[in-house]
């Protein structure tokens, strides 16, 4: 039975975080992800978990401690968001490249400069390449939920990767909503004990881990990486179909809302889901056949899926909530355009880069997506497929 | 039980093996090894590297030359994942998910780029956050591994790659930053500066009390870089001897506050001596420039003397 609730993002996240009882977590503060150390540190000095907490001095240190941890034989989690995530850079890239299972809480917020403390996902779009899996959320329960089926799908032998899992800074973190969550034993029965085969702690077998790793081999490890990565994907579809048989709650790559017959869409991630599905149904009492698709897993990207998804639309907007600044669109346009090319679909499409610095996405802007989109599918014509949604300008 | 080299030897076989790719005449290996030894038999270890000349010629995929368990990561943050895994350790062992019966010990290592430079942060952290681990430093003076390039570790009026002795500029214009007494300044319970010399005792017994000390350690050991220093091969004892008697490389430790200088040289040599091997110093004993020389002596002078007097006062009842 699930245990109604009322809680924001970061309580939620961290109360998923003391149920999974990992061995060790390493963080350091940042706005808005603050509350999760927190909330956790209170866990720890009143004995609610066996972890460790390891108080950093930097957010480079807390992904190093945690992948010395992890390495070290330990479940190692932390959390944090925009510029703490940028220090540790360099070291999200060691962690999936030793192949270590962690899971971190990413708290989405704009990357500096200038310093802004407010949403968008300038942060996680900057480690998208980085090897580790990524998995979005609309609002507290999906936080929860995804940080629930975090180590089942990090830890399986097929795919060793770290995970992280995404939600909007304020808009999720800090807003309290009803949720349900499942009972601590339940939990513990769900997740299971880690078991590494290889650690640093195995006295009985010594390890070398992090090698200079030169011409010979670092393009087979890095093939490596990528393999599992794919692997990721048939697991987190397993993960999701046993969470769902426990909890009732379903997740797939992807959530279709009012697609399948649609004939324009959205494509966008996090919260503003939420808003665009109250636009969605107010068109369709209209009588519009407006739809949404909303990502959940954006590393692997479900290439094919995401395709198939699509391929009936008219047109479709992509909504990005973060600016490439390279002249070309955002990133999660290029994933869904390139995803229809190497399928041969063709469907116009346009991308809007919206929210930057946490700007309110209302539900006016996304009806006015709407509106574009039904233009362009009457006419066909695409105009400019680089578009802003909710920028103030000079008209022009 | 007193100290033998023989027995050490003997008694402990290496933990730092033979087919690594440091150079011949190099300072590290050798303190390495020397440092490994001081483990108990029956304890395991595990040991975090700095990305570092050590690094790359100690574990080049698919060999190692360490027989413990091994991490490195990157080259500033040593301290913090060493930290993480000494967490671990704490954590699993609470929690009886390791034997309890065997121990396992948290070793460091990291050059002076990678700690008095760009790896200070996450040293300082793990020390103050009271980790039960030693952090190493061998301080060979400058970013060797790049090639030479000067480190706030170099000494004054050294020529690097970076502070190269030119026509204007005769090589690094700022006196060394002095770490051992940076670390001091954590009041961790203990911190010692030694170096390879003679039978090697004072490495020994300060790497031992290093590793069974419970809580954070810190030791800073000088390893001269043939290459960087510019001295023969075969001299690499020799010199490290005379960093000794000339006081530039004072042998100390300071326990829970109170400094004991382990070695105080029958006759402190002058800096001359030290300074005329190596080639990094060469400019400075061209006519015209034995200013540099005095200012160097000076300075070594003037740290030695507080070095003694730190020692008469922590000590007065």
């Amino acid at each position: 039975m699930s245990i109604r609730e009322r809680l924001s993002g970061n309580e939620a996240t961290a109360i998923a975080m003391k149920q999974i009882n990992p061995d060790v977590v390493a963080a350091f503060p940042i706005t808005p992800s603050t509350e999760i150390p927190q909330y956790f540190s209170t866990f720890v000095a009143n004995g609610e978990v066996d972890t460790e907490f390891v108080a950093v001095e930097s957010e480079h240190s807390a992904m190093s401690a945690t992948i010395g941890a992890e390495a070290a034989g330990a479940r190692a989690m932390t959390a944090t968001s925009a510029n703490g995530l940028s220090l540790m850079w360099e070291m999200i890239y060691i962690a999936s490249s030793l192949r270590l299972p962690i899971v971190m809480a990413l708290v989405n917020r704009a990357v500096s400069g200038p310093l802004n403390i407010h949403n968008d996902h300038s942060d996680a779009m900057g480690v998208r390449d980085a090897g580790w899996i990524m998995l979005f959320s609309e609002n507290n329960q999906e936080a929860y939920d995804n940080m629930l089926m975090a180590h089942k799908i990090a830890e399986n032998k097929n795919v060793l990767l770290p995970l992280m899992v995404c939600q909007d800074g304020f808009i999720t973190s800090h807003s309290i909503e009803n949720i349900e969550l499942e009972s601590d034993e339940e939990v513990k029965k769900f997740i299971g004990t880690y078991k590494p085969e290889h650690y640093l702690l195995n006295d009985k077998e010594p390890i070398a881990v992090g090698p200079l790793d030169l011409q010979a081999f670092l393009f087979e490890h890095k093939a490596q990486q990528a393999e599992a990565m794919k692997n990721a994907k048939q697991v987190i579809k397993e993960v999701s179909e046993e969470f769902e048989k426990w909890t009732g709650r379903k997740y797939e790559f992807f959530e279709k809302y009012m697609l399948d017959d649609a004939e324009i869409a959205i494509v966008c991630m996090n919260s503003t889901a939420g808003t665009t599905k109250a636009v969605v149904n107010k068109l369709r009492e209209n009588g519009i056949k407006a739809g949404l698709l909303k990502i959940r897993m954006y590393r692997p990207f479900p290439v094919d899926e995401v395709a198939e998804a699509l391929s009936h639309l008219k047109a479709v907007a992509i909504l990005d909530k973060a600016d490439s600044l390279n002249g070309a669109g955002g990133a999660l346009f290029e994933d869904v355009t390139s995803s229809m090319y190497v399928n041969k679909k063709q469907v116009p499409m346009v991308n809007y880069v919206y929210g930057i610095g946490g700007r309110d996405t209302t539900e006016a802007q996304i009806e006015s997506v709407y509106e574009d989109l039904q233009k362009i599918a009457s006419s066909g014509d695409i105009g400019n497929p680089y578009r802003y949604l909710g920028l103030r300008r000079e008209e022009n | 039980m007193a100290y033998d080299l023989k027995k050490v030897i003997v008694e402990k076989p290496s933990r730092f093996t033979e087919g690594h790719r440091m150079c011949a005449g190099c300072g590290a290996p050798v303190v390495t090894r020397m440092i490994m030894r001081a483990l108990k038999p029956e304890d395991h270890a595990v040991v975090a590297n700095a990305t570092g000349c050590m690094e790359v010629s100690s574990f080049i995929y698919p060999y190692t030359s360490w027989t413990d368990s091994f991490i490195h990561t990157a080259f500033e943050c040593a301290g913090a994942t060493c930290s993480g895994a000494e967490a671990a350790y704490k954590s699993l062992k609470k929690q009886g998910k390791l034997p309890q019966d065997k121990n396992t010990k948290f070793i460091a290592f990291g050059g002076d780029g990678g700690t008095y430079d760009i790896g200070l942060q996450s040293l300082s952290g793990a020390m103050e956050r009271g980790h039960d681990m030693v952090y190493v430093c061998y301080d060979n003076g400058a970013y060797m591994n790049t090639g030479i390039q000067r480190s706030s570790a170099t000494p004054h009026f050294a020529d690097t790659t970076t502070s190269p002795a030119g026509k204007v500029i005769p090589g690094k214009m700022q006196v060394r930053k002095d770490l051992t007494e940076i670390m001091v300044g954590h009041h961790i319970p203990y911190v010692a500066q030694t170096l390879a010399m003679t039978n090697f005792k004072d490495l020994y017994e300060k790497a031992e009390k290093a590793i069974y000390t419970e809580g954070p350690t810190f030791l800073n050991v000088l390893a001269p870089c043939p290459r960087g220093w510019g001295y023969p091969t075969e001299d690499l004892m020799m010199i490290n001897k005379l960093a000794a008697d000339t006081c530039y490389w004072p042998l100390y430790e300071v326990v829970d506050g109170k400094y004991k200088i382990t070695y105080k040289p029958a006759k402190k040599l002058p800096i001359e001596e030290f300074l005329r091997p190596q080639k990094r110093f060469k400019h400075m004993f061209k006519p015209g420039n034995e200013w540099m020389i005095k200012e160097f002596q000076e300075e070594v002078d003037k740290r030695w003397n507080e070095l003694l007097k730190l020692e008469q006062i922590t000590n007065q009842e």
